[in-house]
């Protein structure tokens, strides 16, 4: 095939979505006065998308056949000797991600018709997607840190517009403001890492930091001893962890629930939070250079992958359960990057993706089929009445949970061997923690799966005073939950094919094979994760069989088995359980009380703080000192100089006739007597 | 002896130190005020003619005509405000208006 990617093609990749979101957003909405209907606007937001969708996957197509590109297209401006680009790096990493977003933002943009069908904000909602994946893919495509900020902060925006798409909703706002300030924390370590990387290097483009590795490697933080591309690889992962919710600035995710389910899918589960994988992936050369940066980058994910799992054996809404598997996930990634394997991590990412966005839109099916009933408790049996969203649901079930053959599988089971093989400080923890994920993954995977799927029909009850003071809807008495319409049972049947697929078919080429090319560096004399992987393998139906004498596979089987005890079998146990486990119970259900440490300690704090700078510092010095202090000067001189006012018309003709006497002197003198 | 130039020049300083000391030594009325100042302007009167007579040019007289009439006006509206002046107050005493140190 002929290379035929030129720079218009490429631009037209991220602006085609946000032309498109422009149309709909200006004139689909009140804000130019409803010009577009909502098929309409659904037409033109959908057709964008999909331009981004087939140009992404011609442009992954050529990059197979060794197209490459890295260049800027426009110079934004320029500061001294630094110039601020907007340019596209095109390499296997950023092809692969073009893709996956467009390729979700697709199945998102034809399920949203169905799902959000009956909602007011139709076509602003439409507008928000698509500006989404614009933002999404400016970031992926960026071949400089500026840009690749540009759009880390665009998706923060547009998550933040949509967690907070019901603003007449208390809790959405709050969702939504925790979502921004949590990422705001994130963002200032990301912020900080750049700038240590444009101090030390001189330039934010990526071949031109990677080109003074060396430099860098030797530099360190000034006033300290600390190697620079430690802190900078920390402060930058900093970053990652508020985006990719990693602990402990995973808060936010779980209220993120509050926005409409297919943004939930789009940017919370599928896109959006992996863009901290990305990044430290595309930054890979650097994270290479600091074995503690990765070490870190170890634990904390270790902690989100374990925890975070626990978390979702509690929930009971729904939404909530997989909004912690995928913090669990993401947790695995990052374990994955920690582990210097980073390729595994972008793979995981991948088929992440594609089983979280379905088991997402999934829930979203069930959800629209409850009439907007979101709790667990009140489903039950529902594979009766939703039988295409009960088998999509598990076979996305069985992509997460790593059931051989599935594409979940492949990858996790590709991290759990990278950590098993990996020597670093933190990797035999890391280990603890994946293999009991793996367990805990099974467990609440399936719990939901039974608990709304099968068992006893728990809908339908007369639950008055809970409608009474909530907008959610749910089943009237008698009322049978019903099999959602095709556009949202297409996307999902579209998304279960690579959840069960993908990962048979690429392992190879991405993991082993060349794909990925220079686009990722791994230092294999230093992390030989990698290397011993690829000896290892022997194709995927080898690494299917091999599973099976695995503890990996017995652990998951007993998270389903336990799963189907409690939820299936016997439905009275989960009750004696968490009333034996009472104080773990209770330390779950508040989650881990970060919330509240959050609000007291640092809210508090912070209010205290700003406190300080509001008595002391503006009332006291600015206020007090400057601004009423010199009104105070002011009024005190003219206090006295007023005195010489005293209204008297006579001394005010005496004042005129003393300064012209005066003046009269000072002419004569300097005029007549000297001039003479 | 013959009147010189001298002579009327000091006779209108005379006159406008009059008007001066009138204008500050006055506290009591202000009819007296405006009568002090009509006196200045008489005494710059007589500077103008003097200097015309002495020069021997017309337009020294000219001013004077310009400056009676503008004097005249002046006065008019001087005891107009007076009487205003006169009404809001009950007072023409100038020790008491000192209203204008607000």
């Amino acid at each position: 095939m002929e290379l035929t990617l030129t720079i218009p093609v490429l631009c037209a990749i991220p602006l085609a979505p946000l032309i498109g979101s422009m149309l709909v957003g200006f004139f689909g909405t009140c804000f130019l006065g409803k010009q577009l209907s909502r098929g309409a606007c659904q037409t033109i937001a959908i057709l964008g998308v999909m331009i981004a969708f087939i140009l992404s996957c011609n442009v992954l197509m050529q990059v197979m056949d060794g197209f490459y590109f890295n260049g800027s297209v426009y110079r934004w401006m320029e500061l001294g000797e630094l110039s601020f680009d907007i340019g596209f790096l095109i390499d296997p990493l950023s092809a692969i991600m073009m893709v996956v977003v467009t390729f979700v933002s697709l199945m998102v943009h034809i399920y949203t018709i169905g799902y959000m069908a009956e909602e007011e904000g139709y076509n602003r909602f439409f507008s928000y997607i698509s500006l989404f994946t614009f933002a999404m893919l400016m970031l992926v495509m960026s071949n400089n840190l500026l840009q690749l900020f540009f759009g880390w902060e665009a998706v923060g925006v547009v998550s933040y517009l949509l967690i907070g798409f019901y603003y007449e909703r208390q809790s959405a706002v709050f969702a939504n403001m925790k979502a921004f300030l949590v990422n705001r924390v994130g963002d200032f370590g990301f912020i900080l890492g750049i700038g240590l990387l444009l101090a030390g290097t001189g330039s934010m483009n990526y071949d031109a930091i990677f080109a003074q590795n060396t430099v860098l490697a030797a530099q360190t933080l000034p006033g300290t001893d600390w190697n620079l591309v430690t802190v900078a690889c920390i402060c930058l992962f900093i970053g990652a962890m508020g985006k990719s919710a990693q602990f402990p600035l995973h808060v936010w995710l779980p209220d993120s629930m509050e926005g409409p389910t297919p943004i939930s899918a789009l940017i919370h589960a599928a896109t959006m939070v992996t863009a901290g994988i990305f990044m430290v992936s595309r930054m890979s050369p650097l994270f290479e250079l600091s074995d503690m940066a990765l070490s870190f980058i170890l634990v904390i994910g270790s902690i989100t992958a374990l925890f975070m799992g626990f978390l979702g054996i509690v929930q009971t809404d729904i939404k909530r359960v997989v909004a912690y598997s995928t913090l669990s996930q993401l947790g695995f990634m990052t374990i994955a990057l920690g582990v210097s394997a980073y390729p595994i991590a972008i793979f995981h990412l991948m088929t992440h993706a594609f089983f979280k966005a379905l088991l997402f839109l999934g829930a979203g099916s069930v959800i629209l089929g409850m009439h907007h009933e979101q709790d667990m408790r009140k489903m039950g049996g529902l594979w009766k009445y939703m039988p295409v969203t009960c088998l999509m649901m598990l076979l996305g079930s069985l992509a997460l949970i790593g059931t051989p053959f599935f594409s979940g599988f492949y990858s996790k089971d590709s991290i759990i061997e990278a950590v098993a093989a990996s020597t670093i400080p933190g990797s035999g923890f890391a280990l603890f923690a994946v293999m009991a994920s793996v367990f805990v993954t099974a467990l609440y995977s399936f719990r939901l799966y039974f608990y709304v799927f099968h068992g006893k029909e728990r809908f339908g009850h007369a639950d008055h005073d809970h409608h009474a003071h909530d907008d959610h809807h749910g089943l009237a008495p008698g009322q049978k939950p019903h099999e959602s319409p095709l556009v949202v049972t297409i996307p999902l049947i579209l998304l279960a094919i690579p959840s069960v697929i993908i990962g048979f078919y690429t392992i190879d080429p991405l993991l082993f094979g060349s794909f990925f090319g220079d686009s990722i560096f791994i230092d294999i004399a230093k992390h030989p994760v990698m290397k011993d992987l690829a000896q290892a393998f022997h194709g995927p139906v080898a690494m299917a069989m091999h599973a099976f004498s695995t503890p990996v596979l017995l652990l998951v089987v007993l998270g389903v088995l336990t799963a189907a005890i409690g939820y299936l079998w016997v439905p009275s146990l989960p009750a004696k359980v968490s009333e034996a486990l009472a104080p773990i119970k209770k330390l779950l259900d508040h989650k881990y009380y970060l919330d509240e440490l959050n609000q007291t300690v640092f809210a508090k704090g912070m209010v205290w703080f700003g406190g300080i700078f509001w008595h002391r510092g503006d009332e006291k010095i600015i206020d007090g000192f400057f601004v009423n202090g010199s009104a105070h000067l002011v009024g005190r001189f003219s206090g006295i100089v007023r005195r010489l006012q005293s209204g008297y018309l006579y001394h005010y003709a005496f004042a005129m006739i003393l300064g012209l006497i005066a003046l009269l002197t000072w002419v004569l003198y300097t005029y007549l007597f000297i001039a003479y | 002896m013959t009147v010189t130039l001298a002579h009327f020049l000091v006779l209108s300083a005379i006159l406008f130190a009059i008007s001066v000391v009138g204008i500050f030594l006055n506290r009591r009325n202000i009819i007296i005020l405006l009568m002090a100042i009509e006196l200045m302007l008489l005494s710059v009167n007589m500077n103008f003619i003097a200097f015309s007579y002495y020069l021997g040019d017309m337009a020294g007289q000219v001013f004077v005509f310009f400056i009676l009439t503008v004097a005249a006006a002046e006065a008019a509206i001087g005891l107009a405000i007076l009487v205003a002046l006169f009404r809001k107050f009950d007072s023409i005493n100038a020790e008491e208006l000192d209203h204008l140190k607000g």
